[in-house]
């Protein structure tokens, strides 16, 4: 196995909150090697996004990052801003949710994307940049791209945004890729073929993706490895085919078993019951009170993650039984 | 576009047409008419006197065809003669239009620039300290009247400092530029700074906005500067709604340029419509309100232009 590109260990971000701190994620650990695709689950408002943001340094004011990020053996945690500048866009890029609103709706889409190369190329125009956004559009799958590149954000369709928004994020050739829900706000069909776009890319230029979904079948199709994040906390963390094929936590078992099966058509799809906890909940086990297996001793200690078996850890004291 | 400008050319055309019609009925509704002030101050004067001027002047037709005899003056750029000046209309308009026109530019330039550099400071940390100090004082700019402000400030500069002088245009003998700006400086402090308040919170409150946008985020994440993400993607997008305000607000200018001129005594527009009226100066009063009108549509008008070239999602046609 190749070294890893990325480290994050035990990344906590906490926002002031009623006189103290609220921690909104915490105990956050992986790794991610270069060509390799990790995919982050979890419900609204469990704490996937603003790890990402994490990542590239805009947890937004007053939230508290601590924790190490190593990118590459240098720490990111704690850098200065012109530092963290140099570093988004060029090596760690990000794409967002919403395409149209991620967009500036002023500016033509040939001109975000060089703006991308100025900023971080020395040397390079903005004249130059625009040429070379042509050739980037064309690299993302966009077809007239000379036009495109022409053209304002309201004049693409969704699918086409999105393309020039990954565009935009791959100007300056990142080794880390941060995709928050890049697929969410689209079509089925066009969800499919970024998909299609982000893997046939990775496999061309060897960049990292960290790619974040609520919805686990499609994280499924682009991850090689899965992180199910929880309340702020990772619950279990497996390459993919061992996460489908023996899910350990009763939370991630509750996720696979409400996937559609179209080979068993129900009445009602099955659901988790409850929804994800507001604030720290005090000791214990964040999932006890929607979990079935829960008993007295989950509501008093919070469990760790554990390695159950080779690179699939879990933090659930029922997931051995 | 030169298509859009044409067809607002002629709907302002139509619009002044009415304008004309309405404002002409309403003088001429006023009670009274200038024959009754040329004969009060004529001990002498007989009824029959006054018929027969009211013949000369037309004042005995019925008032559509007073009307229709005016406009087709008009349109033949003959506005007729003031009463009260004794001279062509235009020739009395002119001067005090072009007085009125700077005090209204400069003013309102400096208002929309100030706004521009208050609200984007105050935006950048909403709720801080400086956010707190520049709401108070955009806050008093919007409370404070205009006369009293021109009184404090004549007040203060002029009686007590005497750094400007407190009314006129110029000093009798002293022809200089820099003697008409010195007359110029109090005038349009006071405008600006009427205009300013709700100016800079309207800039405040849409750069607040346009900063928590996922485009700036987008900007941010690429790398920009904050200089940059601020002043060019945050701003720009901010500008949309702020010009579209701030031109529809330029007409409205009119109304606090007549208090200003008034206050420090400056022959302006304001002045002239209102003596005018008073006077019964029918052809004056008339042309005066119709340059006021055009004034607002033209203001209108470079409003929707604005918008079409900073918004490229607005297409004009």
């Amino acid at each position: 196995m190749t070294a890893p590109l990325l480290e994050v260990t035990d990344l906590g971000v906490s926002f002031p909150h009623a006189g103290g701190r609220h921690r909104v994620v915490a105990g956050i650990s992986y790794a991610l090697a270069p060509g390799r695709t990790l995919g982050v689950v979890g419900e609204s408002g469990c704490g996937k996004s603003v790890t990402a943001l994490a990542l590239v340094g805009l947890v937004p004011a007053p939230g508290h990052v601590e924790g190490s990020i190593r990118f590459d053996g240098r720490e990111l945690v704690g850098q200065s801003h012109a530092a963290w500048r140099a570093l988004r866009g060029a090596d760690i890029a990000m794409v967002f949710q919403e395409p149209m609103t991620a967009l500036n709706p002023v500016m033509t889409i040939g001109r975000q994307i060089a703006e991308s190369l100025v900023l971080h190329r020395d040397g390079m125009g903005w004249r130059e940049g625009e040429r070379e956004a042509v050739g980037l559009l064309e690299a993302v799958g966009i077809n007239a791209p000379r036009d495109r590149a022409r053209a304002y954000p309201h004049q693409l369709s969704g699918g086409m945004r999105q393309r020039a928004v990954i565009a935009m994020a791959l100007a300056c050739g990142p080794r880390l890729l941060v995709a928050d829900e890049p697929t969410t706000a689209l079509d089925v069909t066009i969800q499919a073929q970024i998909l299609d776009l982000l893997q046939d890319l990775q496999d061309r230029t060897g960049m990292a993706i960290q790619f974040i979904s609520h919805n686990l079948a499609v994280v499924s199709a682009i991850a090689h490895d899965i992180i199910v994040m929880y309340a702020g906390r990772i619950v279990e963390r497996a390459p993919v085919e061992a996460l489908f094929a023996h899910p350990l936590h009763p939370y991630t078992q509750g996720l696979i078993a409400t996937l559609p099966d179209p080979d068993h058509r129900v009445a009602r799809l099955p659901v988790i019951p409850g929804s994800v906890p507001d604030l720290d909940t005090g000791g214990g086990c964040r999932f006890a009170d929607r979990c079935p297996r829960a008993d007295a001793a989950c509501r008093i200690a919070e469990p760790a993650l554990v390695e159950m078996a080779p690179g699939h850890l879990v933090a659930c004291f029922k997931a051995g039984a | 576009m030169a298509r859009f400008i044409l067809r607002r050319i002629l709907q302002a055309a139509f619009v002044l047409l009415v304008m004309s019609f309405v404002i002409y009925s309403l003088i001429g509704l006023m009670p009274g008419d200038p024959i009754d002030i040329m004969i009060a101050s004529n001990p002498g004067a007989t009824p029959e006197l006054a018929a027969a001027l009211r013949k000369i002047y037309g004042l005995d037709q019925p008032l559509l065809s007073r009307y229709g005899h005016w406009l087709w003056a008009a349109v033949q750029g003959d506005f007729g003669y003031s009463r009260l000046h004794s001279a062509p209309v235009l020739a009395v308009l002119a001067p005090a239009l072009w007085q009125t026109c700077k005090l209204m530019l400069i003013s309102f330039t400096a208002a929309v620039l100030l706004a521009f550099a208050l609200g984007i400071v105050a935006a950048l940390r909403p709720g801080g300290p400086v956010d707190a100090l520049i709401s108070l004082f955009a806050f008093a700019g919007i409370s404070v009247p205009v006369f009293w402000l021109a009184l404090m400030m004549i007040l203060v500069f002029a009686v007590d400092l005497h750094w400007f002088p407190a009314s006129g245009i110029a000093t009798v003998g002293d022809g200089s530029i820099r003697d008409y700006a010195r007359h110029m400086v109090m005038p349009v402090i006071t405008l600006a700074l009427a205009q300013t308040g709700g100016f800079t919170r309207f800039v405040r409150a849409s750069m607040i906005e346009s900063l928590r946008s996922d485009h700036v985020r987008t900007a941010r994440a690429k790398g920009a500067g904050e200089g940059r993400v601020v002043l060019v993607h945050a701003f720009r997008t901010a500008l949309i709604p702020v010009v579209t305000v701030m031109a529809l607000n330029f007409g409205s200018l009119f109304g606090g340029a007549l208090l200003t001129e008034t206050m420090f005594a400056q022959p302006g527009m304001g002045k002239m419509i209102y003596d005018s009226i008073l006077g019964n100066d029918y052809n004056l009063a008339l042309t005066g309100l119709l340059f006021a009108t055009l004034v607002t549509l033209l203001s209108n008008l470079l409003a929707d232009i604005a918008y079409g070239w900073l918004d490229p999602r607005i297409t004009l046609a």
